[in-house]
C-alpha cells in the first residue's frame, strides 16, 4: 500500500481568494513506504507548501489526496489529527521557544505519544531525559542538553529540530530544509543520521532540498518543482544535469542579469 | 522516591532541586495564605447561605422593570453621573491653581540661576505633599469620612472626589506641564511676564490637548468611583444597589447592574469621542 | 509682470469651529444641570457650624492610637489584607490562563466571542459592588473579599493573557498541533515558556493594584483594614480609626517604593 498517493491535486492558500493562483498544481505522484525522496526546486517553486499538504496542514483545493490509504479530509477532525500523530514535520525555521531548556524543546517530540498527564509532568521533571541525550549526541549536541535554546547557534538549533525528529515516532517524515545553516561538513553528518533513522525505523522520509548536489548524492529518488508544478519524478540515476538546469533556469538568469528574485504567487493587495 | 531522585546521575537535571525546593516553598506560602484570609469554600456550601444565593440569583431573571423602578433607576443614574460631574469640576477648580504652583518650570524664582529660592521650593514642596495625601487617601475612606461630616447623601459623595481628584489631577497636570516643550514658557518668563500670562500664553496651549484627554478619562473613573461611594451612603446608583443587595432583591439588582455596564460604556465611548474630536 | 500686491489690512481671524463652540457650550450646560439637580445643602457646608462640627470632628484623630496593643491588630488586619490580595491574584491568574485559552481563538471564534464577552462583564463590574454581593454567599469577613478580587481581576488578567497570548509567535506551537499535539499540550510545550514574563509582570502588575483595593473592600464587610476601620468609625473611635488610616497610607507607601524598586531593578540599571 502506497503511503501518500496525489492524484490532479492543486492547492491553495487559506488566505487567497476563489480564482487566486494555486501555488501546487496538477499533482500526481505516489509514495510508497520506507521510500527516500528528496524534493529540489528554487525558492518560491512550492517546496514548502507540498510538506505542509503532506501533512494534512493544507486541504487539497481539487483532486484525491490519499494517506496511508484514506482521505484524511473526509475523516473526523478527531480522526484526522490521530492520523497526525503517524507524521511528523520538520519546518525550516526550528520550531524552539528560546526561552526553553534543550531537553524539554527536544522532548517535545514526544508529545504526541503521551496523555496530557504526561506531558505537563515532563516539563516539570522531564521524562525522558537520557532518550534526548542520545538524540541529541547523534547530533553531536550531547552537552547542549540543559541549556537554554536562545543560547544556541542557528545551525544548533536546526540540528536540534532533528533531535526531536529522532524522538518521535512518526513513521512518515516530512523534512523541509534541515541544512539551510549548516556548513558542509555538518551537513553531510546530520544528512547521514537523518537518513540512518529513517531508514532502521522504515519510515518514509521527503526531504526538500537546496543543495542539488546533497540530493543527488543520498536519496534514490528525486522530485523535481517548478513554480508549483511537478517537473520530473525519477530516480536519481535518471536525473541529468539538463533537467536540474531547467528548474533552476530563470534563477540563475535571474541571478546574472541582477534581477530580483520572482514574484512570489500570492495575490498582492494595492 | 525514585520520582523525586533527580534521574541517574549521568543525566541528572540541574534544575530539579532548585524545582523542589521551590514547590515546598511556594505551598508553604499558600497555606500560610489560605489560613491569613480565612479561606472556607465549605462555607459557600452552607444551608443558609445557599438558600440566602439562589434566592438572590432566582430574582435576576427577569430584571426589574417596572415604569415607577425604571424612573427611579433613571434619576439615580443621573444623580450619580451629576456627582461625579459636580465632583470633577471642583476638583479641577481646586487643582488648577495648585498646579500652577508646584510646576517648577513656572518658577519665576528660578530664571536665570536654574535653582528656586529657598520658600518658593518649600511651599512646592509642601504643596506637593498636600496633594499626595489628598489622592493616597482611598476615595472611598474619603467617603466614609464626609459622610459622618456632612451627612448621607451625595454632598459626601461629591466632596470626596473633588478632593481625591484634586490630588490626582493636580499631580497629572504639572507633570503633563513639565514634560512639554519647554521655550515658548521660558521666554515669556524671562522677558518680565508673570506666572499666570506665562502659563495661558506659553504651557497651556502646547499641552491643552493632553491635559483635556487626561481630564475626560478622569470623568470616567469619576463615574465608576461614584458608583462605588453609593455603597457608604453617599447616594445615586450605588447607594439604591447596595439598598437592594441588603434585601436580596436579585430583579432590582440585576437591573442595575445592566444600566451600570452600559453608563460605563457610553461614558466611555463619549470619552473617546471627545478625546478624538480635539486631537 | 504683475507683482504681488501687500495687503494693507489684517487678514480676517481664523474661524472658531461650530462644533467647537457647541461642544463648550454643552459642557457648560451639563456641568451646571450637574450642580442644580444635586442636592447640595452649600450653606450647610460654609456655614460656622459646619465649620465648627468638622473640626471637633477631625481634632477627635489625634493622636491616634499607637498602643501596643492595637497596632498588634491592625498588623494582624495588614496581613488580612495582604493574604486576600495574594490569594485573590492567585485564583484569577489560574482562571485567568485557563479563560485565555478560548479567548485567544484556539477553539474556534464563537467561542472566542462569549469568553471575551464573559471576561469583559467580569471586569466592569468593580470589586467592591463584588464583594457586596459575594457577602451573601460567602458571609462577612476575608473570604468574600479574596473571592471578590478574584472574580474581577480574572476578568482583568484573562483579557490581558489573551491578548498576550494571541500576539506571540505560532510557530512552535502550530508544528506541534501539525504533528499531533493535543491543544493545551502544545500550547504549554510551545506558546508558554515565550509569554511566561510578560504574563508574570501583568499579575505582579495586578497584585500592587489588589493591595489598594483589599485595603478599602473591607468597608462593606469584606475584612482586613477596612473592616477595622468601618467598625471603629460606627462607634466613633476616632484615635483608632486614625490608626487604621494611617497604617492604609503607610501600606500603599510602602508597596509603591518595592515596586519602583524593582522595576528600576528589572529595566536594569
Amino acid at each position: 500500500m502506497a503511503a501518500i498517493e496525489l492524484n490532479a491535486v492543486s492547492v491553495r492558500h487559506p488566505t487567497t481568494a476563489a480564482n487566486g493562483p494555486h501555488p501546487l498544481r496538477e499533482l500526481n505522484l505516489s509514495i510508497a513506504a520506507g521510500e527516500q525522496v528528496a524534493v529540489i526546486g528554487a525558492s518560491g517553486a512550492g517546496k514548502t507548501t507540498f510538506l505542509h499538504l503532506l501533512a494534512c496542514a493544507l486541504r487539497p483545493d481539487t483532486g484525491d489526496f490519499k494517506l496511508f490509504g484514506s482521505d484524511p479530509w473526509v475523516l473526523s477532525e478527531t480522526a484526522r489529527h490521530a492520523l497526525r500523530t503517524r507524521l511528523f514535520l520538520a519546518p525550516q525555521v526550528p520550531p524552539l521557544p528560546p526561552r526553553q531548556r534543550v531537553v524539554t524543546a527536544v522532548l517535545a517530540g514526544r508529545v504526541p505519544q503521551w496523555s496530557l498527564w504526561q506531558a505537563i509532568v515532563s516539563l516539570i521533571k522531564p521524562r525522558d531525559a537520557e532518550a534526548a541525550y542520545h538524540a541529541l549526541a547523534r547530533f553531536d549536541l550531547q552537552d547542549k542538553l540543559y541549556m537554554r535554546v536562545d543560547r544556541l547557534s542557528g545551525g544548533e538549533r536546526q540540528r536540534c529540530g532533528m533531535a526531536r525528529l529522532v524522538l518521535s515516532d512518526a513513521e512518515l517524515l516530512l523534512v523541509d530544509e534541515p541544512l539551510s545553516a549548516l556548513d558542509p561538513t555538518l551537513s553531510r553528518q546530520t544528512l547521514t543520521a537523518l537518513l540512518q533513522e529513517a531508514t532502521s525505523r522504515q519510515a518514509t522520509l521527503i526531504c526538500s532540498l537546496h543543495h542539488v548536489a546533497f540530493a543527488r548524492a543520498y536519496f534514490p529518488r528525486i522530485i523535481g518543482l517548478r513554480e508549483g508544478i511537478v517537473m520530473f519524478d525519477m530516480p536519481r540515476e535518471q536525473v541529468t544535469d539538463a533537467m536540474v538546469e531547467a528548474l533552476y533556469q530563470n534563477e540563475r538568469q535571474r541571478d546574472a542579469l541582477g534581477l530580483d528574485p520572482p514574484l512570489a504567487l500570492e495575490p498582492r493587495g494595492f | 522516591m525514585r520520582f523525586f531522585s533527580a534521574t541517574t546521575e549521568r543525566y541528572a537535571d540541574p534544575a530539579w532541586h532548585g524545582r523542589v525546593t521551590g514547590s515546598l516553598l511556594a505551598v508553604l506560602v499558600l497555606w500560610a495564605l489560605l489560613v491569613a484570609s480565612e479561606f472556607k469554600p465549605w462555607a459557600l456550601l452552607d444551608a443558609r447561605s445557599m438558600a440566602a444565593t439562589g434566592h438572590f440569583l432566582r430574582g435576576f431573571l427577569p430584571p426589574a422593570h417596572s415604569p415607577e423602578f425604571l424612573a427611579m433607576l433613571l434619576q439615580a443614574t443621573w444623580q450619580t453621573v451629576a456627582m461625579a460631574t459636580a465632583g470633577l469640576t471642583l476638583a479641577l477648580l481646586g487643582a488648577i491653581p495648585l498646579t500652577l504652583v508646584i510646576t517648577r518650570r513656572l518658577s519665576v524664582s528660578a530664571i536665570g540661576t536654574g535653582r528656586m529660592s529657598r520658600l518658593s521650593a518649600l511651599v512646592r514642596q509642601c504643596v506637593r505633599w498636600l496633594l499626595v495625601l489628598l489622592r493616597s487617601v482611598p476615595e472611598l475612606v474619603w467617603a466614609l469620612l464626609l459622610v459622618r461630616i456632612v451627612g448621607l447623601g451625595v454632598t459626601a459623595g461629591v466632596l470626596a472626589i473633588a478632593l481625591t481628584y484634586c490630588g490626582m489631577l493636580g499631580k497629572v497636570y504639572a507633570e503633563i506641564l513639565e514634560s512639554s516643550d519647554i521655550h515658548a514658557t521660558e521666554t515669556l518668563l524671562q522677558n518680565g511676564n508673570g506666572r499666570l500670562a506665562a502659563f495661558f500664553y506659553g504651557a497651556l496651549p502646547e499641552s491643552a490637548q493632553e491635559l483635556l484627554s487626561y481630564t475626560m478619562y478622569r470623568w470616567e473613573c469619576a463615574i465608576r468611583g461614584s458608583v462605588v461611594m453609593g455603597f457608604v451612603g453617599a447616594g445615586g446608583l450605588g447607594q439604591r444597589m447596595d439598598e437592594s443587595i441588603k434585601m436580596l432583591a436579585g430583579d432590582e439588582v440585576a437591573s442595575m447592574l445592566i444600566v451600570f455596564v452600559l453608563l460605563v460604556a457610553v461614558s466611555d465611548s463619549m470619552s473617546k469621542l471627545l478625546r478624538r474630536h480635539w486631537s | 509682470m504683475k507683482v504681488a500686491m501687500y495687503k494693507t489690512s489684517l487678514p480676517p481671524p481664523p474661524a472658531v469651529r461650530t462644533s467647537t463652540i457647541i461642544l463648550l457650550l454643552g459642557w457648560a450646560a451639563f456641568i451646571a444641570a450637574s450642580f442644580a439637580s444635586l442636592p447640595l445643602a452649600w450653606s450647610d457646608i460654609f456655614s460656622a457650624e459646619a465649620v465648627r462640627s468638622s473640626r471637633e470632628f477631625l481634632q477627635g484623630f489625634a493622636p491616634p492610637d499607637m498602643s501596643p496593643e492595637f497596632l498588634a491588630r491592625i498588623a494582624i488586619a495588614t496581613q488580612e489584607t495582604l493574604a486576600m490580595s495574594a490569594l485573590g491574584t492567585i485564583i484569577a491568574a489560574i482562571l485567568g490562563i485557563m479563560l485565555a485559552l478560548p479567548a485567544s481563538g484556539r477553539y474556534g471564534i464563537a467561542l472566542r466571542s462569549v469568553t471575551r464577552a464573559t471576561l469583559n462583564s467580569l471586569r466592569s463590574v468593580p470589586e467592591l459592588i463584588w464583594a457586596s454581593m459575594l457577602l451573601i454567599a460567602a458571609g462577612l469577613g476575608p473570604f468574600a473579599g479574596t473571592l471578590a478580587l478574584a472574580v474581577h481581576t480574572t476578568g482583568v488578567l484573562g483579557r490581558l493573557f489573551a491578548d498576550a497570548i494571541e500576539n506571540g509567535q505560532r510557530l512552535p506551537e502550530t508544528t506541534l498541533s501539525i504533528n499531533g499535539s493535543k491543544p493545551v499540550a502544545a500550547f504549554l510545550y510551545a506558546t508558554l515558556p515565550q509569554t511566561l514574563p510578560q504574563l508574570m509582570s501583568y499579575t505582579l502588575y495586578r497584585w500592587e493594584n489588589n493591595i489598594r483595593a483589599a485595603a478599602i473592600l473591607g468597608i462593606v464587610g469584606a475584612g482586613g483594614l477596612g473592616q477595622m476601620l468601618k467598625y471603629h468609625l460606627s462607634l466613633f473611635q476616632m484615635p483608632q480609626a486614625a490608626s487604621v488610616i494611617l497604617a492604609m497610607l503607610l501600606l500603599v507607601a510602602i508597596v509603591d517604593a518595592i515596586s519602583y524598586a524593582w522595576r528600576r531593578s528589572m529595566t536594569g540599571t
